[in-house]
């Protein structure tokens, strides 16, 4: 690299560069491809080429980068009807975008758009190989979740990916499983049991967990730390114990098997959130303020509704959507603890998964995993809205 | 303000709450079951019946058969029995009668007899195979094999040695997750007569055998714990061929239209049945009875055959075992007793199984890692 760079970034090699990274994913696509077809090698050499093949043709003749791309997504598509039909093309549409986005990003130099101008190539390939891995992850992470909600629309009563559903046929999809969760009684009995006890955990996990935290942050209280390891422990000891231990405790005193001794233990396990997340609120609590309200003669109890609670109110919210959502999706305590009587979803899902596959456990889940989008993006804005109030950002 | 009064009430009354929420139960009954199409042939059949005769009891079903035999053993520990009634496998209640976790029950005493007199220890015969266990149905643990496999040129399994026949019949098997039942077939598929398989089997180079002849599939099997994960691989074309239970099969041929083909020969018979447990109180003991007695007459052993293709236990249900009550069928074809199926059965040795289970559970977990 030379010490006075040029604001434009200079065309990087084609036969030095641009081909073998450009073959090494088609490669890999070739891979994936040819051990669909039990054909993994040979998959994996004519990706190679036709990887190369087409960074060849692409660069040196398809200057228009918009045109080219599309060149590579019709060219690939219709690889793609050849090899498997319509699910084929699609496949092949994909697989062509992102291998025409490749050439175009290597080839103009493109990659090195986003770092500083004094990179050293090691530098370059770190910052891109990073931007990969995040995305690879977020990929993991994402995907499964994401297959289950076409899935739970399937006309058929199994885990499968029909002929007609991956040809987007009307009759392949259906709302029969959505049907049976709002209509089977089994269904409908674990919801109410779920909505009866989600809120009720709830309730007692942020009066307990707010009062905790208030306590302990306030500096004359003595072993604050060993308490509220205590306090958190639930958090951290592995649910498998807990749930032990609360089954014999539990059984020895009749709440075994009760609505009360299912909610405590959720109550149980919800605590530590709240206190951890109205702890962080009051870390930013001005204590002035309640010796202000003290001070015009307002009592303790007073002062805390009126002064405390509406500014730590974020924090407590926060945490009690964390206590519901722990309550909600639990499963290990509710099965040593609650008796059939107190299935809830969680639990009815898992007894459906291992003795009958039905996708109607998809459609719950579909049905889940809006809710917990929906919660947390309520958490996330009560978050930034509470940042603001006190202006810690500037958002 | 509600939950704290709760709370102290709780507290103060430590030493007899279990006491306290014991005494309404008679009302209520908890019946443990497999979950599926099973349990729901139960419902219609036996549960539903008599919410009509006794309106007042609320039937609460528990999905937990398949831990029943560690469930019963923590609710003993716990001294915390909150299970009325328990469906389980005949080897599973000859445990829980060993471990003293069911109750010994005189058949004759608490069972209808048969509609002609016949004593209900002399209807149900064999498959009494233990004090403590009520009979319900008998169901096999058998093949299929899916009908649209192109590899196989048209041919189709006959036997249960296509399941080992790799260059006729290629693909991926499903088979469950126990020794149980594999070891038998791997030893018939290696050429050994029925009637020696336990005495083979019993030896150290016998298992050895039955191994090894696993050893040539164990690459193409996908091993289900659940028998609602073998229904899925094959519905899904994952598997090829492979087992499950009968009824099971039934629902994804029949029900679910799935391109599935029955393979009964060298299936394996199990009888399925009920489970008191031990030291129930009285009140909540004196309605396990009554609803046992109604549900394990005659015609309700014989009304279940209609939801589930599982022969029903008393040999006076068998002539009363009629048509599919949706699609209107014949079930008898589709028994596990039905002459065409059951003439290669093979009769499973439950006591050999007693004695040489834990040891040849070990050795398979350990082959299977391997």
């Amino acid at each position: 690299m030379s010490s006075i760079d040029l604001p434009s970034t200079p065309k990087p090699s084609l036969t030095g560069f641009v081909l073998p990274i450009v073959a090494v994913a088609g490669a890999f696509f070739g891979l994936v491809t040819g051990s669909a077809k039990d054909s993994t090698l040979l998959g994996l050499v004519i990706g190679a080429v036709v990887g190369a093949a087409l960074a060849y043709a692409l660069v040196g003749y398809m200057p228009n980068r918009r045109l080219g791309r599309w060149v590579a997504i019709g060219l690939f598509a219709a690889i793609g009807i050849l090899v498997g039909g319509f699910p084929g093309a699609v496949a092949g549409a994909a697989i062509g975008a992102v291998m025409g986005w490749i050439t175009y990003w290597l080839s103009t130099g493109a990659y090195r758009h986003n770092v500083p101008i004094y990179y050293t190539a090691p530098q370059v390939l770190w910052h891109n190989s990073y931007l990969f891995i995040c995305g690879l992850v977020f990929f993991f992470l994402i995907a499964p979740i994401l297959t289950i909600m076409p899935l739970s629309f399937n006309a058929e009563n199994f885990f499968t990916f029909t002929p007609e559903m991956l040809a987007l046929d009307p009759a392949g999809y259906s709302l029969k499983h959505y049907r049976d969760f709002f209509t089977n009684p089994n269904w409908q009995q674990a919801m109410r049991n779920s909505v009866q006890i989600a809120p009720a955990a709830t309730f007692i996990s942020v009066s307990l967990g707010t009062l905790a935290a208030i306590g302990l942050s306030s500096e004359h209280v003595p072993f604050r730390r060993p308490i509220m390891a205590i306090l958190i422990s639930p958090m951290i000891v592995p649910l498998i114990i807990s749930a032990a231990g609360m089954y014999f405790f539990y059984s020895r005193v009749g709440l075994q098997g009760t609505y009360l001794g299912v909610v405590l233990a959720h109550a149980a396990l919800g605590i530590p959130f709240v206190i951890i997340t109205v702890t962080a609120t009051l870390v930013g609590f001005d204590n002035s303020l309640t010796r202000a309200s003290a001070n015009m003669g307002a009592g303790p109890v007073r002062t805390f509704f009126k002064v405390q609670m509406p500014l730590i109110l974020p924090g407590v919210i926060s945490g009690g959507l964390f206590a519901f959502i722990t309550s909600f999706d639990e499963i290990v305590v509710v099965l040593f603890v609650g008796s059939a009587g107190q299935k809830t979803l969680p639990w009815q899902m898992f007894t459906g998964l291992r003795e009958q596959i039905s996708p109607t456990i998809l459609a719950v889940a579909s049905i889940l995993v809006v809710i917990s989008i929906a919660l947390l993006s309520t958490v996330e804005l009560l978050r930034r809205r509470s940042e603001r109030l006190r202006g810690m950002s500037p958002g | 303000m509600k939950i704290r009064t709760i709370l102290l009430t709780t507290g103060a009354v430590l030493a007899a709450a279990p006491m306290a929420v014991a005494q309404d139960m008679a009302d209520s009954m908890t019946i443990v079951s497999w979950g599926g199409a099973y349990q729901e042939s139960q419902v219609k059949a036996y549960a539903e019946p008599y919410k009509k005769l006794h309106p007042e009891v609320e039937i609460v079903w528990d999905e937990s058969s398949p831990e029943a035999v560690a469930k019963l053993r923590a609710q003993a520990e716990a001294g915390n029995i909150t299970w009325d009634l328990v469906d389980v496998t005949a080897a599973d209640a000859m445990r829980l009668c060993d471990e003293g976790l069911a109750m010994e029950v005189d058949h004759d005493e608490i069972l209808a007899p048969a509609p002609d007199g016949t004593p209900a220890s002399e209807d149900f015969g064999d498959m009494i195979v233990s004090d403590c266990f009520i009979p319900q149905i008998a169901y096999s643990i058998t093949n299929a094999y899916r009908t649209d496999v192109e590899e196989w040129n048209g041919k189709e399994p006959q036997d249960i040695c296509a399941l080992f026949d790799t260059e006729t019949f290629p693909g991926t098997r499903t088979l469950e997750k126990r020794p149980i039942n594999n070891m038998e077939w791997a030893l018939i598929c290696d050429g050994v007569p029925y009637e020696n398989v336990y005495d083979v089997l019993a030896t150290e180079e016998g298992q050895d055998r039955a191994f090894a002849k696993l050893d040539t599939i164990k690459d193409q099997t996908i091993w289900w714990s659940s028998a609602a994960e073998s229904i899925q691989y094959l519905a899904d074309g994952e598997a090829v061929i492979g087992s499950s239970y009968n009824g099971r099969f039934f629902s994804a041929i029949v029900e679910q239209d799935q391109p599935l083909e029955m393979l009964w020969d060298t299936q394996v018979y199990d009888i399925d049945g009920w489970v008191i447990p031990d030291d129930l109180p009285e009140e909540r003991l004196a309605r396990v009875k009554d609803f046992l007695y109604f549900a394990t007459d005659t015609q309700r052993l014989a009304d279940q055959a209609k939801y589930i293709s599982y022969g029903p236990a008393r040999a006076s249900s068998a002539p009363l075992v009629s048509t599919h009550a949706e699609l209107g069928i014949e079930m008898a074809p589709h028994m596990p007793t039905n002459p065409a199926n059951s003439k290669n059965a093979f009769v499973q040795n439950y006591t050999w199984w007693a004695d040489y289970r834990d040891d040849l559970n070990a050795k398979f977990q350990a082959w299977l890692a391997q």
